[in-house]
């Protein structure tokens, strides 16, 4: 038996022994996911006990190092335990924009000092983090942020506003991007963390069109953020925002795979002529799986182009999109129903309306062309 | 997916630099086209193929064969189309190498595929749209042999094959897999007539007409009535390779296409710095790498013998075939009026695209077929 072998046996009886059966059912809506943070309340005590058991081993971010909270597993490893995990259906322990976005920014720029305090809470779930990156005036043209820290000797003194702070009004900290100098544009940003407690941070959810709100109006008024709680250095901070965001859009790619299921198994679609357009959704959503497995593959093995997260995000967004408009198509009227319990709280229609934003939210597909463009075709003026 | 090996890589490296030289457009496709080539590809080329050891790239190792699978085989398909490059390599070295594959006319046709000299084909079609379990040509048991009568037609390379894999009916009826039985028709058969068709990319197919065309009971391949087990299987190697060489068409015509956005200059800069092009050729971009995943997922998924193997071949078919479509149909319409014109060759892949496209079943067959195996 080869040691990838012995690791498959030996994690398929520990998940087996491990892994609550409450934690094996899917995931029905947002609130089955455990977000963590200091205000964090568990679902249950299955939830609290499969994050407790899963923190343990490191097993929330496994390919992390062990002297940063991780499992230390190599990528073999890594990818056994998630087919493992999937095998039995068992949800993830924790989600996070510490495991997903600010983790491997920190593992990249981050200091030993950093690295040892941060990574330890994230890989725990003790702090749950918010993004503060996009501004009223600097949406697409991100590096045209205004969100100003100015140099105080012993701290930063951050002034100005951020815009679709995710969970901005549950989280513990920020990871946030501010102006440190006026002369250069992309080169006068710094990549700060500080704690959404601090005096003079200020948070307001936005009503969205699914009638939910997951993002906020973030205000900063005279926030005094230490100086050491800077990643990389002063007026370098647009490599750091860069370097997440390729994380952060291949996260968002992951919606392109809806869960791994056919649609038109989900929705046996007898209209002919909606069975004809489920299938072809179908052949690009197979195809798209067959790619995220082969980007995951290529990323790992430092083949992929640095760029490529940018087509990944591109198409995954577009395909799940596309997924929502079928899925109300293919439910009729029973998909139009708002807040009826059959409809589980109008879940499709809520559903179809949240994915307009995934192909805005992480920089629009227009920007993600226009990246591919340049950085992959090299065309010319892009 | 896991990547290529060291041997994959070295393998793609020589199909590259071995088709992108000896395999060009210039020197294949728009040559034997232009004089006018009864086979529609070149044998000197095809000889070339066999010294490389790729014409045995999927006959086992003990016939003296490279012993490789459907995922080294999509290496060279892409390759091929890449370079538009006119070859019997699907045909016969992995459709009917794969039909014949463990029988007993494996020893008896591998030699003279492996040196070059043989040419294989498949007649499945009988109607112009792809539909294999219809299949109708009636082979009655007289003696102890059988005698065909019916048509075949889409049979590529038909009148270049010395033996051409013929599917009939020995028991059931059209719709069903059973009573399905393959034949090995010699191109010499008496009551075999074949006419000769060129097809709109220069390649050639042939219509067949079998006459009372009468066969011993060895020239069946595999066992009676249960034909559609190495036919499915020459099939799916079929389709899994016209999709890898439809990725290569797509790569060909993208880069074709990228290149003239970087030359072709218009209101005083080159085309290729506006947004119009840019957003179109960079979903074209994410489109074909999205087509290469499908296509290799399902070639390694074959090889590795897994119960998905069937569903993801159609996947990629389909998706292979989407792709290069768009890609065959952005790439003359950004070349505007130069790619109406024969002298460019971007054209050549648009017609390169629409007969692989079709060939084992097109975009609408496979999703179809996409919709039945995913239960729906």
């Amino acid at each position: 038996m080869s040691d990838l072998d012995a690791f498959r046996s030996e994690t398929r009886t520990w998940l087996e022994a491990n892994c609550p059966p409450e934690m094996r059912e899917p995931i029905r809506s947002e609130a089955d996911l455990c977000w963590g943070g200091r205000n964090s309340s568990f679902q249950s005590e299955a939830q609290r006990c499969w994050l407790e058991v899963m923190a343990e081993r490191g097993w929330t971010v496994p390919d992390w190092p062990k002297d940063y909270g991780g499992g230390g597993l190599s990528a073999d490893e890594a990818l056994v335990l998630k087919e493992e995990m999937q095998r039995i259906g068992a949800r993830p322990p924790l989600t996070s924009f510490g495991i997903s976005m600010l983790g491997p920014a920190l593992l990249k720029f981050g200091t030993e000092e950093q690295k040892r305090h941060y990574l330890h809470q994230i890989a725990r779930g003790e702090i749950r983090w918010c993004q503060g990156y996009s501004e009223p005036g600097a949406g697409s043209d991100l590096a045209g942020l205004q969100t100003k820290a100015e140099d105080k000797g012993d701290y930063w003194l951050v002034n100005g506003q951020k815009v679709w702070t995710s969970y901005a009004d549950k989280a513990d900290w920020i990871f946030c991007l501010a102006r440190t100098s006026s002369e250069s544009k992309q080169g006068g940003i710094s990549f700060l963390l500080f704690d959404m407690q601090t005096p003079g941070v200020s948070t307001k959810p936005i009503l969205l069109i699914s009638g939910n709100s997951p993002f906020c109006e973030t205000f900063f008024d005279d926030v005094k953020v230490p100086k050491n709680q800077i990643v990389g250095e002063v007026n370098k901070g647009w490599d750091v925002a860069k370097y997440l965001l390729g994380h952060e859009r291949e996260m968002i790619s992951g919606m392109g795979l809806g869960g791994g299921r056919s649609l038109g198994a989900a929705t046996k679609p007898r209209d002919p002529l909606l069975r004809a357009e489920i299938a072809a959704f179908d052949v690009d959503a197979y195809a798209f799986q067959a790619m995220s497995e082969r980007f995951a593959a290529m990323w790992k093995a430092g083949e992929a182009h640095p760029a490529s997260p940018s087509m990944m995000k591109y198409a995954g967004t577009e395909l799940n999109k596309r997924r929502n408009e079928l899925a109300m198509a293919a439910g009729g009227s029973d998909a139009l129903e708002w807040d009826s319990e059959r409809s589980r709280g109008g879940k499709n229609a809520r559903d179809w309306l949240r994915s307009k934003g995934n192909s805005i939210e992480g920089g629009t597909s227009e920007i993600q062309l226009n990246i591919i463009a340049k950085h992959i075709l090299r065309l010319p003026g892009a | 997916m896991t990547l290529l090996n060291d041997d994959q890589k070295m393998l793609q490296d020589t199909a590259a630099s071995f088709l992108t030289e000896e395999g060009s457009i210039a020197r294949q496709l728009r040559h034997w086209r232009d004089i006018g080539c009864k086979d529609g590809f070149g044998h000197g080329l095809w000889k070339q193929f066999a010294e490389l050891g790729l014409t045995g790239i999927c006959i086992p190792e003990s016939h003296g064969g490279m012993g490789l699978g459907a995922t080294e085989a999509a290496l060279v398909l892409e390759e091929i189309g890449r370079n538009l490059t006119p070859s019997p390599f699907l045909m016969t070295s992995v459709v009917a190498a794969r039909a014949i594959e463990d029988t007993a006319h494996a020893g008896h046709w591998y030699a003279g595929v492996l040196s070059g000299e043989a040419v294989l084909t498949l007649a499945v079609d009988e109607g112009s749209r792809h539909a294999p379990e219809q299949t109708a040509l009636e082979a009655k048991r007289q003696g102890n042999g059988f005698v065909l009568n019916g048509t075949k037609q889409f049979v590529v390379q038909g009148s270049s094959a010395e033996m051409i894999i013929t599917a009939a009916r020995t028991g059931g009826s059209p719709g069903e897999t059973e009573g399905l039985t393959l034949f090995a028709v010699p191109k010499d058969a008496a009551g075999l007539s074949v006419e000769d068709v060129a097809l709109v990319d220069s390649s050639k197919a042939a219509r067949l007409s079998f006459d009372g065309v009468a066969l011993d009971a060895d020239a069946v391949i595999g066992e009676v009535d249960a034909g559609w087990t190495p036919l499915n299987r020459a099939l799916n190697g079929g389709r899994a390779g016209a999709a890898a060489e439809l990725v290569g068409v797509a790569s060909g015509a993208s880069a074709t296409t990228l290149d003239y956005l970087r030359q072709r200059r218009q209101f005083g800069k080159p085309i290729g710095e506006f947004q119009a092009l840019q957003h179109r050729a960079a979903h074209l971009y994410s489109e074909i790498e999205i087509a290469r995943a499908a296509a290799f997922k399902a070639a390694q998924l074959l090889d590795s013998g897994d119960e998905q193997a069937e569903l993801h071949v159609s996947v990629a078919k389909a998706k292979a075939a989407d792709v290069a479509s768009l890609a065959v149909r952005e790439g003359v319409q950004m070349h505007g009026g130069i790619g109406m014109t024969d002298e460019h060759d971007i054209g050549l892949f648009m017609k390169r695209e629409g007969v692989l496209g079709e060939l084992f079943g097109d975009v609408y067959y496979h999703r179809n077929r996409v919709a039945g195996l995913s239960g729906y």
